[in-house]
């Protein structure tokens, strides 16, 4: 036990820590996991076969089975596809020609809409979903630290891990401004005065966290910092174990399938 | 409770990621993958690989807290759901994020949407570079028209126009690029397109006095961030 108090919120930037009990997924390294997911979203996008798509999708449920996604939260986010791609994949049946299969209420619908609507659908939801389990499943930190050793531009790197350090930071004070709000009784409605206020708001925690960007500039020249995080736990980075080039192997196979069918 | 938005804190503290409270609404203007042409995708990954590439070199390290805080704040106020008639809408922001961040946008705005896709799954993989520049020119465009016509001690009023008028201007600009990159990829979505525009148009209004309210707050209380890039 430290001597200070734990913060729940600060565990973001402690990815260090082993996890009890990991899964499969987890036990990659995360250049692997990123990696896998670029093929994958690669593969699914050039593909445009049906069967092929149907196994994407297999496939990537399967890796969200061994990611150990919560499963209702998964099926969730499925579904919850952008509001307006809906509507999109909705009008695609009657604003593609094809072979005309029925007409409710004298609108076409075309088979041919309705396949394209399906791939469509198929695609974006394998590509979510293999997203989710081998990328979102990881801590945002070792995401920012694979995507660094995998070649990603420092700056880029330093401003994703900021960012997501202050995402909370932020959060906590946006919370604390709208109770300060709310104690005199700003209620939101639909209206000028409420999408005003609101700006203000926002307005405000700028110049709050801009004021607390430079204090904290000041705190980090004053340790020497002088653009670039030195790496205290894991500066050697660990060579791909077999379990890497195994799993990589057993899913480039299956990529390879999925384009083999799809070609 | 409409605006009751960003929960970024994961429930459980061992969970260790951010989660957000509000899954199942969504952030529109973003492209799930498998919809574009190829083309389309190659067209929008060059631009943005360029945009990217060009607000780094501009980046001075010691800068970077700062972006990142601006780029949080936004990204934080892009989660707060606004009501608007029947329903309720999400900011864009891209406006504001244009006249703070200048070229910095086009990197701030591609770590938004990659947290975006990999944390929530809205947005995909191979489109990032579409939708960091349908997000992106917009507001490079609105924050330099803006800077072109603010001088230092002007009023609060014409903080206020210019403001509302890159705020929603940024909105309807994201919007006609989202429809010309869905009419490029296919004749079929064209439909799809005209109605992107339609639904935007709510968001424009709401989001031209959120920005007028912003700005104007700006110019009173640190003028300096308007001036010039922070």
């Amino acid at each position: 036990m430290s001597v200070l108090a734990p913060c729940p919120c600060s565990g973001i930037l402690d990815a260090a820590r082993p996890r009890t009990e990991r899964s499969l997924v987890g036990r990659l390294d995360p250049r692997t996991r990123v990696v896998l997911a670029v093929l994958f979203a690669l593969t699914v996008v050039t593909v445009a076969s049906l069967s092929a798509l149907v196994l994407a999708l297999a496939a990537a449920v399967t890796l969200a089975v061994l990611a150990r996604l919560a499963p209702r939260q998964t099926l969730r986010r499925m579904l919850a596809l952008e509001g307006f791609m809906l509507v999109v994949l909705a009008l695609l049946p009657f604003t593609v020609p094809g072979r005309i299969l029925a007409e409710p209420l004298g609108f076409a619908v075309s088979a041919e809409g309705l396949r394209q609507a399906a791939v469509i659908g198929l695609r974006a939801n394998a590509v979510a979903v293999a997203l989710m389990a081998l990328v979102g499943s990881l801590e945002v930190v070792a995401l920012g630290r694979a995507l660094s050793r995998l070649g990603a531009p420092e700056r880029l790197v330093h401003l994703f891990l900021f960012t997501i350090r202050y995402l909370e930071v932020l959060e906590r004070e946006y919370r604390r401004l709208r109770l300060a709000m709310r104690a005199r009784a700003f209620r939101p409605t639909c209206g000028p005065h409420c999408w005003r206020s609101i700006g203000y708001l926002f307005g405000m925690l700028m110049v709050r966290s801009l004021e607390r960007a430079e204090r904290i500039d000041a705190a980090m020249r004053c340790r020497g910092f002088t653009g670039r995080f030195p790496l205290l736990d894991d500066d050697e980075p660990q060579r791909p174990g077999a379990l890497d080039w195994g799993f990589g192997a057993v899913s480039c196979l299956a990529l390879a399938l999925v384009a083999g069918l799809g070609a | 409770m409409p605006v009751e938005g960003a929960r970024l804190v994961a429930r459980k503290p061992s969970e260790r990621r951010l989660a957000p409270a509000i899954e199942d609404k969504n952030i529109m203007a973003h492209i799930p993958d498998g919809v574009l042409s190829n083309p389309v995708l190659l067209a929008g990954t060059v631009v943005s690989v360029a945009g990217v590439a060009f607000g780094l070199r501009g980046l001075d390290p010691v800068r970077i807290p700062k972006v990142a805080v601006l780029s949080a704040v936004l990204f934080v106020a892009s989660l707060v759901h606004f009501p608007a008639g029947l329903s309720s809408v999400h900011l864009l922001l891209n406006g504001l994020a244009g006249i703070v961040l200048g070229w910095a946008v086009f990197p701030a705005m591609l770590v938004a949407l990659l947290l975006q896709a990999v944390l929530f799954g809205f947005g995909g993989l191979v489109v990032l570079g579409v939708n960091t520049m349908d997000m992106a020119v917009p507001a490079l465009l609105a924050g330099g028209l803006f800077r072109l016509l603010w001088r230092d001690g002007c009023s609060q009023g014409r903080a206020a126009v210019l403001g509302a008028v890159a705020g929603g201007g940024a909105v309807l600009a994201t919007a006609v690029m989202v429809a010309l990159v869905l009419a490029l990829s296919g004749r079929e979505f064209e439909t799809a397109a005209r109605l992107v525009v339609v639904t935007h148009l709510p968001v424009m209004v709401v989001e031209a006095a959120f920005t007028a309210a912003a700005v104007s707050l700006l110019a009173r209380v640190k003028p300096e961030l308007l001036a010039r890039q922070p």
